[in-house]
């Protein structure tokens, strides 16, 4: 299964070697990670996409919020999300091919942003899986080059994933299950969700 | 952290909320404002309580002006004192000189070593042995990079340690200029946390970081890399030595639904066992242990960390459990019906082929690492939380249960499979220069072993009962690691027998650092199993590689005279009438003495559990030989 994570991390060197250096060292496989700015300059967010079972996503999100640097660890699984990517793609575009690479780009909502003699640059986001459709369909056109930036991705509605907010600790659950009440300063910790998943004895 | 003179008042019951991202450096782990799921202790709190028995902070911290007019190498010097450091371990060099200019006044007792790795291990030991946190000081580039077998040893373990690395100015970082090495790029995967601390202003802040970090939560080494300018550059005006730890977490008490859950689950149990790991130790749960064992009647193994934690004289005891434990640990786990494991992680050196591994029990796993729950095993109940919270509050719930037909089994288990070694051979074999060991200390001394088999003989073959008096490397199994190790124990208890227990190849890895023990008149004890051999890969190589012994026999100096020439007591046992006297004669020195006790070669350890294989599957070896009947499978014996 396909899974989007989001780490908000410290903003200071090393960090994203860290993840790295984690994923690799664990053999867990990245399909895309992008790193950039948030809000709030002391932190940034990460947005990884990986390829795991269950299992192993549980791990990559253990071992994620394990990282000293990293502040708070979201994944996806069941929460409604708005995800993106951008693209920049270069297409062979004789002068009679350009007009229909102009249409296409148009029906997907991208825009022509550079035009040669014989090439045409279209910038495109969206979806990964619109993106994908796209470069099909001008696959015949000629691919002279692609770069994609990687997903990023937010949930819909007010929660936010700001570092300082006060949901910064409750990684440990998904995000469905952390709506929870809030903690007393004395009071006992409310249990994971692992630790709500396992059945007490009978 | 009450009293903290923060402006935006650390440590108070304020959420957190917008606050922290105005501020500089704003709070501390902000006060408990987790909804749901984990309990962060205000880290004042947690640094009250303690990770191995020390304050971590030795004052508030806050916007303060008292480093004032202070170089960076003096405020250190000044920090480790506050931090309640007494010894360290290291090494100069060019860029760590400032620093050392600060230690020219011994307010720290500080050992020279003669190689960094050395100074690495002896902080390890002392902190094993303690429970304080380790310090290693050494300069850049080769100093720091010496440091990285003891850090990745450390960090396997859970082993609170701080190392303090010189490294080049901060702007010749990055020019490949002398003794420059990327240190914390290089020691990022073995360390919890590391730090290039590029500003003077900010180095307050992160020792107080690198101390919490070391000693709370699941322990572990931190590197802290010191460019000259930093420990030479002088801070003018007020700093804020407020750790800044937005992302950490300290899991404390468990959550007592989970905790219940896991008493039920043990109180309606036929067969359980508790399955014991170095966390036990770290987290000083050992009384509990042992309670929860008497209270419930449940037989408990530990592994090779957590040796020491229960009392092995104890009819409950099962010993050590694992590829090398014994027949009875392993047994017990595979018929058990309530695995309950307490700070222990799981490793395959326990479990054999997870597959097979303990398959009618529900499993209790009490961690306070998260990411160590269900990792290697699906487990039933997981507790999160510091063992010694946690067992505090399960100790109550545990009904107390006769259980005489599990315990009855358990002793048939224990008098059919004993750890055995036939005494057939001219030369002493290593098992009876343990068994002598253990005799005349009566297993009160403080242990540390290199890695082989005499490390594994070790652990069969001393009754252990007291924590932390088993020092030995656990996770990654480093060579070389007993001599340093018993050195920094006894640095951290000088009035306590120490011995190191060790092969004849791992002791000479760092046997220069007899050198320093001759130096300290450190009066550590070294008992070297010489089977002239690197003998657990000659019994690899005997057992799976058709007796091809490709490079593992040692040609060895004479260890007696070598040991001499240091100035250190050199004795030699090469019969097998005399062990006893020469262990006598080793423990009743005064002084630093090293034993060379010659011994078999050709001895295997078992049980063994080949890879591959589940613990109840393991070969025997001469362990069987002492079953009433011709019968050795576990189930006759049911
Ligand atoms: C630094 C290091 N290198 C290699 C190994 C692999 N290794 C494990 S045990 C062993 C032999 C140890 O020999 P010795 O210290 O004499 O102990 P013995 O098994 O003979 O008791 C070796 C080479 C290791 N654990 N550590
Ligand atoms: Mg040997």
């Amino acid at each position: 299964m396909r899974h989007i994570l989001t780490a908000t991390v410290m903003n200071e060197p090393g960090v994203l070697a860290h993840v790295a250096n984690m994923f690799s060292a664990r053999g867990f496989n990245i399909d895309s990670l992008v790193v950039g700015r948030t809000e709030d300059p002391n932190f940034s967010r990460m947005t990884i996409v990986v390829t795991a079972d269950e299992r192993t996503l549980d791990q990559v999100r253990k071992q994620l919020a394990k990282i000293v640097t990293v502040v708070k660890v979201r994944d996806y699984k069941e929460t409604p999300y708005v995800s993106r990517d951008l693209m920049l793609i270069k297409l062979s575009a004789a002068s009679s091919s350009r007009s229909e690479i102009i249409e296409l780009a148009a029906l997907f909502r991208g825009r022509v942003v550079d035009v040669g003699m014989s090439s045409l640059m279209v910038e495109l986001s969206g979806e990964e899986e619109k993106l994908d459709a796209f470069v099909e369909l001008v696959r015949p056109y000629g691919i002279r080059e692609l770069a994609r930036t990687g997903v990023i991705a937010m949930s819909r509605g007010a929660a936010t994933n700001a570092a300082a907010d006060e949901e910064v600790r409750t990684d440990q659950r998904p995000a469905t299950a952390r709506a929870a009440v809030r903690q007393p300063l004395s009071g006992k910790r409310q249990p994971t969700q692992q630790e709500l998943e396992a059945t007490p004895p009978g | 952290m009450s009293t903290s003179t923060s402006p935006i008042g650390a440590g108070a019951n304020v959420p957190a909320a917008k606050t922290t991202s105005k501020a500089p450096h704003p709070v501390v782990a902000a006060p408990l404002h987790g909804a749901g799921s984990i309990v962060v202790e205000n880290v004042a709190k947690a640094t009250e309580s303690t990770a191995g028995g020390l304050p971590v902070l030795g004052r508030p911290t806050g916007k303060t002006d008292r480093f004032n007019g202070m170089t960076g190498a003096q405020i250190l010097l000044q920090m480790l004192l506050e931090h309640g450091v007494t010894d360290a371990f290291g090494y100069p060099g060019g860029a760590i000189l400032p620093t050392f200019d600060q230690l020219y006044e011994k307010q720290l007792n500080f050992i020279l070593v003669r190689h960094e790795q050395g100074a690495g291990h002896m902080a390890d030991g002392y902190a094993r042995a303690t429970g304080k946190p380790g310090i290693v000081i050494v300069t850049s580039g080769p100093g720091a990079t010496n440091t990285v077998t003891p850090l990745a040893t450390a960090y396997m373990d859970s082993i609170p340690m701080i190392v303090f690395s010189g490294q080049v100015r901060s702007y010749l970082i990055g020019n490949d200029a002398f003794q420059e090495a990327d240190v914390t790029g290089i020691t990022r995967p073995v360390t919890k946390r590391n730090y290039l601390v590029k500003n003077v202003r900010d180095l307050p802040r992160i020792i107080n970081e690198a101390f919490i970090i070391a000693t709370t939560g699941r322990p572990g080494p931190v590197l802290v890399d010191l460019p000259v300018d930093v420990t030479t550059g002088k801070i003018e005006d007020a700093v804020d030595d407020t750790p800044y730890l937005p992302g950490y977490k300290i899991f404390k008490a468990g959550h007592s639904k989970m905790v219940k859950a896991a008493a039920d689950l043990i109180n309606a149990s036929e067969r359980p066992v508790l399955y014991v790991g170095g966390g036990a130790i770290l987290s000083q749960a050992w009384p509990h242990v042992r309670e929860i064992a008497r209270k419930g009647n449940i037989p408990t193994t530990t592994t090779l960390l957590g040796l020491g934690a229960f009392d092995e004289n104890s009819p409950l005891s099962l010993h050590m459990l694992g590829m090398h434990g014994s027949a009875y640990a392993n047994y017990a786990v595979q018929e058990s019906d309530c695995l309950i494991a307490v700070g222990a992680r799981f490793d395959d050196r326990v479990t054999g082929n997870l597959k097979l591994f303990a398959p009618k029990a529900k499993i209790v796993h009490v961690d306070i690492d998260p990411s160590s729950i269900s990792k290697n095993v699906k487990v039933d109940v997981p507790v999160v939380g510091d063992a010694r919270l946690c067992l505090e509050e399960m100790l109550g719930l545990i009904e107390s249960r006769p259980r005489s037909s599990w315990l009855a089994q358990v002793a048939r288990w224990k008098a059919a499979f004993p750890f055995a070694y036939k005494d057939d051979t001219a030369l002493s074999k290593p098992q009876a220069v343990i068994e002598a060991i253990n005799k005349v200390t009566g297993g009160k001394a403080v242990f540390t072993t290199g890695v082989g088999q005499h490390q594994m003989w070790a652990a069969q073959f001393v009754r252990w009962s007291i924590p932390r008096s088993m020092i030995t490397s656990g996770g990654l199994g480093t060579m070389g690691f007993g001599l340093p190790a018993a050195i920094g124990a006894q640095v951290g208890r000088p009035n306590e027998l120490v011995i190191d227990i060790d092969g004849d190849a791992s002791y000479i890895m760092t046997a220069m650092e007899l050198a320093t023990m001759s130096q300290y008149n450190l009066p550590v004890k070294v008992a070297i199993l010489n089977n002239r051999f690197q003998g657990m890969v000659r019994q690899w190589q005997q057992l799976f590689y058709k007796g091809r012994f490709s490079h593992s026999e040692m040609v060895n100096p004479d260890f007696a005279a070598m040991a001499e020439s240091f100035g250190i007591r050199g004795l030699r046992c090469h019969r097998k009438e005399d062990l006893i006297q020469c262990v006598e004669e080793m423990v009743n020195h005064p002084g630093p003495c090293v034993v060379d006790f010659l011994c078999e070669t050709d001895e295997n350890v078992y049980p063994m559990v080949a890879s591959g294989k589940g613990l109840h599957e393991m070969e025997l070896g001469i362990v069987g030989s002492a079953a009433p009947n011709s019968n050795r499978e576990m189930g006759t014996l049911a």
